[in-house]
């Protein structure tokens, strides 16, 4: 296999008492898209800092395209584009003028300047508001102002920390359309997200990070199958759910969580379940159940269970 | 091959580019962000009107509030006294201006997408420092203007009335320096806000408005060593207005134009290092 264009072996970085990053490897293949999931605080945007060369680490290295971030990083700077959470353009400037001081601070001709600005407005539908100043722009607009602005000299490789997150759905929608057809054109996106279904949508490979490490790794189907079946209980009397919930933690070993007023839901610790076994089990409890259902599980339950309780999967 | 295609590949081939594309980016990114702030005054006209009536109302106000109040040392005219004082305190806003607008950069992550972007090191300080030299320019004329109206004129003809203005934007660019060091210091363009207020005593601790002589010992000690009273001190001397002093004065005073000039050349020392520092510290 190539090389990956993206790679970073033990990233540390700690703010004063506290260590946002505790030795990160990531590995993102050219052309794919890599999901970086994680809860608030896990150090997302630490190392997509270190990797767009705007902060060294304390130790460990990191290359983007065979380049290293602290030591060539002009080299990484000409080849990456970096959108964030927030905004990162000129407020008081209009749409097209943004692009254009960006497309010129690129380096690139006036004349091409111009042109590269009108083409990605149209492209991406901001032709409209072009000549509006961004301070009038809805947050969706704002977003993906930023996201083409960093798209101006066509990045190898794109930096997308929590682009959607405070969007409403339709804006995200439009954000992923545009990811989609980036990564269409051989771009490379790493993309950290606290949504799970962003995740599950875009990525081709999801790397959940928590308290500065990656705890787990693998496409999100992979994710799903390492933590077994889940097990949806529906009583018919919601008073029976604490003796239900006696019964499934007798027999798996975790305590269920509800669903809903009258349902439970309990992750299955692999292999030998039988759902005529657990009806069994419940009958004999003498708990009557509307409905009992094996199903996968969401990225959501895949998620909880790794950054709540890593120790099961470190 | 398109021009992007060459620039793209231009940027990515060179190793390290070489000493003199570096130099001619950090020009033509300076150059682009003085066209930024341009562009900024065109979107907010009513910025630019106030920015550019301020210095106006100030010499009418200074001049006939003050006027009416405070006797000119040496005798004279209050507002031939009092612009001198006015063009200093202008120039001296080129703190506030630079800070909260360096500010505003680090706090909304422009000033990482600059960073983030194979653009000249020193552009983005030289761009800021450029561009307020140019508003600074356009309020010094306005209060020309407005002098004129009042009565204010240079005496002693051309050549100390252009070196009057020189020193002004001498001293100017190396404030706007404290202002880039500053605004990067804080990160936070709320608190820069809060923070122009801080500036006020700097301007006032001086002699622009009022004489130093009356100031108990230790506060006319430090209105003595001001930059803003020897930018003061100088234009009175360079435009023959009143208040040069006569008779025993502090060392700064008694030399205004060396002060100045030493104050720019230890201001530009100090600053410039420390802000490229500030700009390119990866620490964060
Ligand atoms: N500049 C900083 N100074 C101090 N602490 C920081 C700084 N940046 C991040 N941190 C801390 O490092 C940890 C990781 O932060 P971050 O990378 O922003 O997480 P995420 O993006 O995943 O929410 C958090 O505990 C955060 O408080
Ligand atoms: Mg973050």
């Amino acid at each position: 296999m190539a090389d990956p264009i993206v790679l970073a072996e033990g990233l540390h970085k700690s703010f004063g008492g506290t260590h946002a990053l505790r030795g990160l490897d990531l590995s993102v293949p050219q052309g794919t898209v890599c999901g970086v999931l994680g809860p608030n605080g896990a150090g997302k945007t630490t190392a997509v800092r270190i990797l767009a060369t705007l902060s060294d680490p304390d130790a460990g290295h990191a290359r983007i395209a065979g380049y290293d971030v602290v030591r060539e990083a002009d080299q990484v700077r000409a080849r990456i584009g970096l959108a964030g959470q927030y905004a990162a353009v000129d407020e008081k400037l209009t749409g097209r003028g943004n692009l254009r001081m960006f497309g010129r601070l690129y380096h690139l001709s006036r004349r091409e300047a111009h042109r590269r600005a009108d083409e990605l407005l149209e492209r991406f539908g901001l032709m409209d508001a072009a000549d509006r100043q961004v301070t009038g722009y809805s947050g969706g607009m704002r977003r993906r102002l930023d996201l083409i602005t960093s798209l101006i000299l066509r990045p190898e490789v794109l930096f997308l920390d929590e682009p959607t997150t405070g969007l409403d759905p339709r804006s995200r929608g439009e954000i992923w359309d545009s990811v989609r057809e980036l990564v269409a054109e051989g771009t490379t996106v790493l993309l950290t997200t606290q949504y799970l279904d962003e995740a599950d949508r875009l990525a081709d490979d999801i790397a959940v990070i928590d308290h500065g490490q990656v705890v787990a790794t693998g496409t999100p189907d992979e994710l799903k199958a390492t933590i077994g079946d889940h097990l949806d209980v529906v009583l018919e009397d919601p008073a029976a759910l604490r003796p239900a919930a006696a019964v499934l933690n007798a027999l798996t070993g975790t305590d269920p969580t509800m669903t809903g007023d009258d349902g439970l839901s309990v992750a299955l610790p692999g292999g030998a379940f039988r759902l005529a076994g657990i009806v069994r089990e419940l009958d004999r409890a003498g708990i009557a159940a509307a409905d009992v259902r094996l199903r996968r599980p969401t990225l959501d339950e895949v998620f909880l269970r790794l950054t709540d309780r890593k120790e099961n999967v470190a | 091959m398109t021009e992007l295609a060459e620039v793209v590949k231009r940027h990515s081939t060179e190793v390290t580019p070489s000493m003199g594309h570096r130099l001619r980016w950090t020009f033509t990114d300076g150059l682009t962000l003085i066209g930024r702030e341009l562009g900024r005054l065109r979107q907010e006209p009513g910025e630019l009107i106030t920015a550019l009536v301020f210095p106006a109302i100030m010499v009418v106000l200074f001049g006939y509030v003050f006027g009416s109040a405070i006797g000119v040392p040496g005798g004279g005219d209050y507002r031939e006294y009092l612009m001198p004082g006015l063009f200093a305190m202008v120039t001296f806003s080129a703190v506030m201006a630079v800070m909260t607008r360096t500010a505003a950069d680090a706090s909304r992550g422009v000033m990482d997408r600059f960073r983030s972007m194979p653009m000249a090191r020193l552009a983005v300080p030289f761009g800021q420092t450029g561009a307020d030299l140019l508003t600074g320019l356009l309020m010094l004329a306005i209060m020309v203007g407005a002098g004129l109206l009042v009565g204010w004129q240079p005496h002693r003809g051309l050549i100390p009335t252009a070196q009057a203005f020189l020193l002004m934007i001498v001293l100017r660019y190396a404030l706007s320096w404290v202002g880039v060091y500053v605004g990067l210091a804080v990160k936070n363009d709320q608190v820069a806000d809060a923070m122009v207020p801080l500036f006020l005593p700097f301007t006032m601790l001086s002699n622009a408005f009022v004489p130093t002589e009356g100031m108990p010992g230790w506060l006319r000690f430090l209105a003595d060593w001001n930059p803003v009273s020897a930018l003061t001190a100088s234009s009175r001397e360079l435009f023959g207005n009143p208040g040069v002093p006569s008779g025993e004065v502090a060392w700064p005073l008694a030399h205004p134009v060396a002060t100045v000039l030493l104050w720019s050349a230890a201001l530009l020392v100090v600053f410039v290092p420390l802000s490229i520092r500030a700009y390119r510290r990866r620490g964060r």
